[in-house]
């Protein structure tokens, strides 16, 4: 268990059970809350945590802001002749790239609540079962707008001219968070099946970096070998990143955008429902 | 008492859980009355906790059936989970949260609207004595504390049926005494609570039925008088002056009450096991016993009278935790016989 400072019960007050008879009197129940209500309950629970534990924020203020610095100043030379010109170019795709790779501390705090004995209360109430899942993606949502808007800033700080002006950075935003959203249910399926935080988090990493790199995050697929090449092109990260990239320079890349929403798709459809089955069977 | 229509609270017919080899719960078959505390008593790892995670809809069976107020844990948990609450063995609630917070997010989650869930979280906190804790997250509280707030959410709607997994464990006693208090309270109000504990005494103090399990099993139920009866009515603890009278007294105690009489390590001490069969009640046997020692010359230098403790009722019940010499009972028939002889006798 956690620190417990124990100030033990002799400066504790007494359980009054008079007016403890008097509040189990009423019998009355409100009517079950609709699942609209109890996802977003859920997700205030999420705002708590992070106004408790702010050094969470950690990872989406830090580590973007890392990944920014290391890849424009590692690669811009090399790959497009100055940091300045491949900041426009790698941005988005730094964008992209962190906040899905984020994603994954979702399955992380799953697998903890789990270890709790919370889950089992949350459980144990009439309420529409995927709730408490999307009640943490809800509140990861949050985390993954910080990381955004952190790296936007130092972008433009860094040189970053977006053409698509303030509606195309708002839309790739969008885009990537209902991505994110989706894609996190293969975590939240993780952190229902494995047994412990590490290996949720070993896991997580064996799918999220090969996922991301080889994807059009950092340059051109075309040098490419051919395999490759099949793979990157149709990889949801690279029709993310695509989009993304497309929109925030102020085009409107529909086929990259219907990709990726059907990825997204596929991945609330296959994961989701492995993700309840595990939820109701835990 | 109860709010309910007639019928019992729960109902289970042969439920079985299985984890890989191990049958965890293994054919637990109870009814228990509505309005009432039933306790099931037992070890660590007799199946407890599996039972109540099912009777919960927390946890599906692999085989039998469990109907909670007539509903089928399986095909219809959401009406279960509607009825009952569970305070789980870990504190099951939040501890990053602070204990109004835990209330009002699962009073939302109940239905409450924003207003009435704060009200009710503070009524509720006060009861509980936690009024100048409710700004502290949970994970600073103590043992006694976490239990009210656990019990505390898990009546923030009046549940007809509230499960409480060893609500007491790992509590100093004051604490245990007022978490005590409070099932009276919630069950005085109609409540139905479903009590699992290790602790004889604590089923003695709340129960109104108790069944013991172990190894996944119902080895006994009945009233406390029942099972009591089934073990003898105590044991009577003697210390005496003299280390070389001891054969002495055994041998006479072993006479006068009818009882199984074991030397102890200590050469001067005794402990009698008396038997259930006479009319007598434990304390006329004991100074009967104690009379007679006087008579014959032998000093008694201390002397005491412990009802059954659990170790006894399991000893009795089921023989395997018992030595040679024990285990067996007092004359009465008793724990020498398989697990549905026992339990036969018992429920008789």
């Amino acid at each position: 268990m956690s620190t417990v400072t124990s100030t033990e019960s002799k400066d504790l007050a007494p359980v009054s059970t008079e007016s403890l008879a008097a509040l189990l009197v009423t019998r009355e129940r409100p009517p079950r809350p609709s699942s609209l209500s109890t996802s977003l309950t859920f997700g205030w629970r999420a705002m708590l945590k992070i106004k408790h534990v702010p050094e969470q924020l950690f990872d989406v203020t830090a580590f973007p802001i890392m990944n920014l610095l290391m890849f424009t100043y590692l690669f811009g030379g090399a790959l497009a002749g100055s940091p300045d010109d491949y900041i426009q170019f790698v941005l988005p795709g730094i964008l992209v790239m962190s906040v899905v790779m984020i994603t994954m501390y979702t399955g992380v705090s799953v697998n903890i609540d789990i270890e709790k004995g919370v889950f089992d209360r949350f459980r144990s109430l009439p309420i529409w079962r995927p709730s408490a899942m999307v009640g943490y993606l809800l509140g990861d949502a949050l985390r993954y707008s910080i990381a955004s808007v952190v790296m936007l800033a130092m972008g433009l700080l860094l040189g970053y001219r977006a053409e698509g002006g303030f509606v195309g950075v708002v839309a790739g935003i969008a885009l990537l968070l209902v991505f994110s959203f989706a894609f996190s249910w293969i975590w939240t399926m993780f952190g229902l099946m494995l047994r412990t935080e590490k290996s949720v988090m070993s896991v997580s990493m064996m799918v999220i970096f090969p996922l991301t790199f080889l994807s059009n995050v950092f340059v051109d697929p075309r040098t490419m070998p051919g395999w490759l090449q099949a793979f990157v092109n149709n990889s949801p990260v690279t029709h993310l990143a695509s989009s993304v990239r497309g929109l925030m320079a102020g085009d409107w890349p529909a086929d990259e955008i219907a990709w990726t929403l059907g990825w997204a798709g596929l991945f609330v459809a296959v994961f989701g429902p492995v993700t309840m089955r595990l939820y109701n069977r835990k | 008492m109860s709010t309910h229509t007639s019928g019992p609270a729960i109902e289970t017919v042969g439920l079985v859980k299985t984890f890989g080899e191990t049958r965890a719960v293994d054919g637990v078959d109870l009814t228990v009355p509505a309005g009432t505390v039933y306790g099931v008593l037992g070890p660590n790892g007799a199946g407890k906790t599996t039972t109540v995670k099912m009777l919960a809809t927390l946890l599906r069976p692999d085989g039998g059936e469990a109907r909670v107020f007539g509903h089928d844990v399986v095909r219809e948990a959401d009406e279960v989970r509607g009825r009952v609450s569970l305070t789980g063995q870990y504190a099951s609630v939040d501890e990053d949260l602070t204990g109004t917070e835990n209330l009002v997010l699962l009073a939302r989650l109940l239905g409450h609207h924003k207003a009435t869930a704060r009200t009710r979280a503070a009524q509720l906190l006060e009861a509980f004595g936690l009024t100048e804790a409710a700004g502290k997250q949970v994970k600073h509280y103590s043992g006694g504390m976490r239990r009210r707030i656990d019990i505390a959410a898990s009546i923030l709607n009046t549940p007809d049926l509230l499960f409480l997994d060893e609500p007491t464990t790992g509590l100093d006693p004051r604490s245990r005494n007022q978490v005590w208090d409070i099932v009276r309270a919630v069950v005085a109000q109609g409540t139905t609570v479903l009590l699992t504990t290790q602790y004889l005494d604590e089923a003695d103090q709340l129960a109104s039925r108790i069944a013991v399990i172990d190894r996944g099993r119902v080895i006994a139920e009945g009233t406390k008088g029942e099972l009591k009866a089934s073990v003898g009515a105590g044991s009577v603890h003697l210390r005496l002056r003299d280390a070389d009278r001891r054969p002495e007294a055994e041998r006479l105690l072993r006479e006068l009450l009818v009882a199984e009489v074991q030397p102890e390590h200590d050469p001067v001490a005794l402990t009698a096991r008396l038997g259930a069969a006479t009319s007598d009640s434990a304390a006329e046997q004991a100074a009967r016993a104690l009379g007679e020692l006087t008579r014959a010359g032998i000093t008694v230098d201390t002397f005491s009278l412990g009802q059954p403790s659990l170790d006894e009722v399991f000893m009795a019940l089921t023989g395997h935790d018992a030595g040679p010499d024990t285990g067996t009972g007092t004359g009465t028939g008793t724990g020498t016989g398989t697990d549905t002889d026992t339990k036969d006798e018992v429920a008789a």
